[in-house]
């Protein structure tokens, strides 16, 4: 088998024991790996009981996957998954850094973690050589103070144990901050200083396995693959076509970050009351003097389009993020009504630093606001916090209550839209109307209201992601901005901003078999592959539980709050169309070979080979008829 | 030793992306594959955001070279970088302690020292750094002379002073 290592790593985390486990070629040619391969290891083992696993019980099973092309294609990610806590159902959530690298160059493509730890604990690889560590000491301790502890005790192990053969590079590492160990929802599993998987909250999962870290150092090669040359001439192509983005490289995703407030008049503003802003303090050459580097990137990545920036006088003082990205700016900026670099680099670097996923930290946090403004929350209910838009130090303070669980923060800390069905509950009024979240996650940075962006009316309502902006479905489905696009990056596993161009998407088709051997079709892949993974993806996600579930009659829908009309900016008035989005959810239906409840079909089901998820699927049938 | 020929790559660690792919295209040079921990350049990264490409600088006395027992390390005539001859080498690390830097280490899988030869003249590292526009290695043209040795350090005392630069005293104490 070429382009894989071969091995997985299972590690029962109630019993401590470990071992290595294969997964067939057959299986691995059908998935690929990463959100692919996770949508079947989970409904192969958790399927049958779906809706009774609860994603922060010690059933949940948390996967930690790369792909084939996970260190070949410029831009090494590694995809996390699990029964998500937010959707309940499956996401794939990918994270750069050097760790996959080190995972594969141990011999491992993946690591299955079932069960819970008694105590916190850390998981050290090296090659083969692999074991359990106590990891009280950092348990409760920020990103920083994480990652400077458990690489230098690594480091100092290894010195110890591989003495004569000189230096060995550091491991590499994920772990989580204290937001997972509290299994707030919207935790992220972290990377580095300040890259996260956010989406999904495997955070949370990880925390509530007791496993604050994972550390790996391979010293093996990269898993040999099926044509060398094929390879290199594959990975040049798209090498040159990154360097070719000069924008893009220089100013990462935050270069659409004026923009898109501009112009396109899509950034969420003040919880998405407003999506228009023309505010130039936010321009990307506005950050770019707190940037100490001018590139920052992930193992093999040509765009490099981070930037670390670090904030060394004034107020918010030893803030450590990269760039922000767009999302960041978006939701940690104009979102909490904060119009200056300083504010929102701070704000970025303290969700990092607690390990919160940005996006969904920031939406959170302006849904509090937003019930602040509207006097349904309280300066009492927030323990004396004054929640006024543009003041980063409130909103420090609430992070700081949710962490600790305090008050409204235990509320808080299961996530935007289960905080609102219970703020509702505890104030008798209907606050979900202003959670802007789909399926339990919040929408990514870019509003549909103004039709400008690249989100269609189907993308958030029909995306099995749910909020995920970089899944969005789309029609036709093999559209390159499609989810079916997105399954494919997330499956290989690899960073798709190395694929914004034409010419780098076509030569990933030849990567994939110069890699693994294996011709995979353009066709084989949207209309036999992906959509397996998609309705498996579907599928969990109706059957939910065991606290929530959706229904496509309700929830497949945009939030509530893009049926208000945009009162600022050039689309000033400009609003959702009801029968538009049930229209278009229709076809998307019948596109995606749904049926007209949205239930994948019997017949689409047994022409992928899904029996198994075609029967479990009756139950929905039959709940929804 | 015509001094013309000598060449030196020239690091700017403030400039390092991290990206690697220095790594990527010295390992496909040399082991005919992608293997982070067997290329000549490794890419040192003890704290996020710092990153150290670790790479021999020919110190003028080659200490190294001085040091091994059974005279498998020579320094080219041709650029001025270390040969190792691999059928010689008993792996026994003195070389290692020997470089101010540690930077040779023992082949991953087979019992050899791993030392930068300059690609014989045509580093394919920097010619991967500069075509991303990170420069972060740039070659030099003639000896370093004295200076080189100046850039033998460890991962750590290179981390050290940067840290000390990017993200004050504190987190360089860690180191
Ligand atoms: S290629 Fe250059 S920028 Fe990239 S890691 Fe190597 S030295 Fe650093
Ligand atoms: S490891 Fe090899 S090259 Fe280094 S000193 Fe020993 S014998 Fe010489
Ligand atoms: S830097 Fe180290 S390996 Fe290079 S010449 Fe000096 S002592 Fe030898």
């Amino acid at each position: 088998m070429k382009g894989y290592a071969g091995k997985f790593l299972e590690v029962d985390l109630s019993s401590g024991n470990i071992r290595e486990t294969r997964i067939s070629e057959d299986v691995l040619r059908q998935y690929i790996g990463g959100r692919g391969l996770a949508s079947k290891i989970l409904w192969d083992r958790l399927g049958n009981r779906w809706s009774e696993v609860d994603p922060l019980g010690p059933e949940n099973i948390l996967l930690v996957l790369t792909g084939p092309l996970t260190g070949f294609a410029p831009g090494g990610r590694i995809c996390v998954s699990g029964k998500s806590p937010q959707s309940n159902g499956i996401v794939g959530s990918t994270v750069g850094g050097e760790f996959p690298i080190d995972l594969r160059c141990a011999g491992y493509d993946g690591i299955i973690f079932t069960g819970k730890s008694e105590k916190p604990v850390y998981l050290l690889i090296k090659d083969s050589d692999i074991e359990l560590k106590d990891a009280s000491h950092v348990w409760g301790k920020g990103a920083k103070e994480t990652v400077l502890t458990l690489v230098k005790e690594a480091r100092k192990e290894f010195e110890s144990r591989y003495r004569g053969r000189g230096l060995l590079k550091e491991s590499s590492m994920l772990y989580i901050g204290p937001a997972g160990e509290r299994l707030c929802r919207a935790a992220a599993v972290l990377a580095k200083w300040s890259h996260a998987a956010g989406y999904g909250g495997y955070g949370a999962v990880m925390g509530s396995k007791g496993l604050k870290a994972i550390l790996a150092k391979g010293t093996g090669p990269l898993p040999e693959v099926h044509d060398a040359e094929k390879t290199m001439e594959c990975i040049n192509r798209i090498i040159k076509a990154s360097l070719s983005a000069e924008f893009f490289r220089r100013w990462g995703t935050g270069s659409g970050g004026y923009a898109v407030g501009a112009e396109t008049s899509s950034e969420p503003i003040m919880n998405w009351q407003e999506e228009w802003h023309d505010e130039k303090s936010f321009g990307v050459d506005k950050f770019e003097p707190f940037w100490v580097k001018k590139f920052w990137g992930d193992y093999g990545c040509a765009t490099t389009c981070l930037k670390l920036a670090v904030i060394n006088f004034g107020p918010f003082k030893g803030s450590i993020t990269d760039n922000p990205d767009y999302e960041n700016q978006a939701y940690l900026g104009p979102n909490l009504g904060i119009f200056k670099p300083e504010g929102n680099i701070y704000l970025t670097a303290l969700i990092d630093e607690l390990g919160f996923c940005g996006i969904q930290a920031g939406n959170l946090l302006a849904f509090a606001a937003e019930l602040y403004q509207r006097g349904i929350l309280t300066r009492e209910d927030l323990g004396g916090i004054e929640l006024n838009w543009g003041d980063a130090k409130a909103f420090s303070d609430l992070l700081k209550m949710i962490i600790e669980r305090r008050g409204i923060g235990d509320v808080l800390a299961e996530g935007t839209y289960r905080a609102a069905l219970k703020i509702s509950k505890m104030k008798g009024v209907d606050v979900t109307k202003y959670a802007v979240t789909s399926k339990g996650i919040a929408i990514g940075a870019h509003g549909i209201r103004s039709e400008k962006d690249y989100p269609h009316y189907v993308s958030y309502p029909c995306s099995v992601q749910g909020g995920d902006h970089t899944s969005v479905a789309y029609i036709p489905l093999d559209h390159g901005n499609s989810e079916l696009n997105s399954i494919l990056y997330d499956s290989g596993v690899v960073c798709w901003f190395n694929f914004f161009s034409k010419e780098a998407q076509e030569a990933l088709w030849g990567l994939m078999e110069a890699v693994t051997g294996w011709k995979i079709t353009p066709d084989e892949w949207f209309n036999v592959m992906s959509r397996r993974i998609l309705n498996i993806q579907r599928a969990v996600l109706l059957l939910g539980g065991p606290d929530l579930r959706w229904d496509p009659r309700i929830h497949d829908d945009v939030p509530q709050r893009w049926y208000e009309p945009l009162s600022r900016g050039p689309y000033s008035g400009k609003a959702v169309d009801k029968t538009r989005i049930e229209e278009s959810v229709k076809e998307y239906y019948r596109a995606a070979g749904w049926d007209e409840r949205g239930i994948p079909t019997t017949e689409e089901l047994k022409r992928l080979g899904l029996d198994d998820v075609d029967k479990k699927l009756e139950e929905i049938r039959r709940a929804l008829s | 030793m015509s001094e013309t020929n000598l060449i030196w790559i020239y690091r700017d660690y403030q400039r390092c992306s991290g990206c690697r792919r220095c790594e990527v295209v010295c390992s496909i040079k040399h082991e005919g594959k992608i293997w982070p921990e067997a290329s000549r350049v490794r890419v040192f990264m003890l704290i996020p955001g710092i990153e150290v490409p670790h790479l021999c600088s020919q110190c003028h006395d080659y200490p190294c070279v001085e040091a091994c027992p059974v005279g498998a390390l020579s320094a080219s005539k041709e650029t001025g970088a270390v040969l190792v001859d691999r059928e010689k080498c008993i792996a026994c690390g003195r070389c290692i302690d020997a470089c101010p830097g540690k930077i040779p280490y023992i082949h991953p899988t087979d019992n050899y020292a791993v030392i930068c030869d300059l690609c014989g003249g045509d580093p394919e590292c920097v010619k991967a750094c500069s075509e991303g526009g990170w420069n972060a290695l740039q070659l030099v043209r003639g000896s370093a002379g004295y200076n080189a040795k100046l850039y033998a350090r460890t991962p750590e005392e290179i981390t050290r002073d940067l840290a000390r630069v990017i993200y004050g005293e504190e987190i360089a104490e860690e180191i």
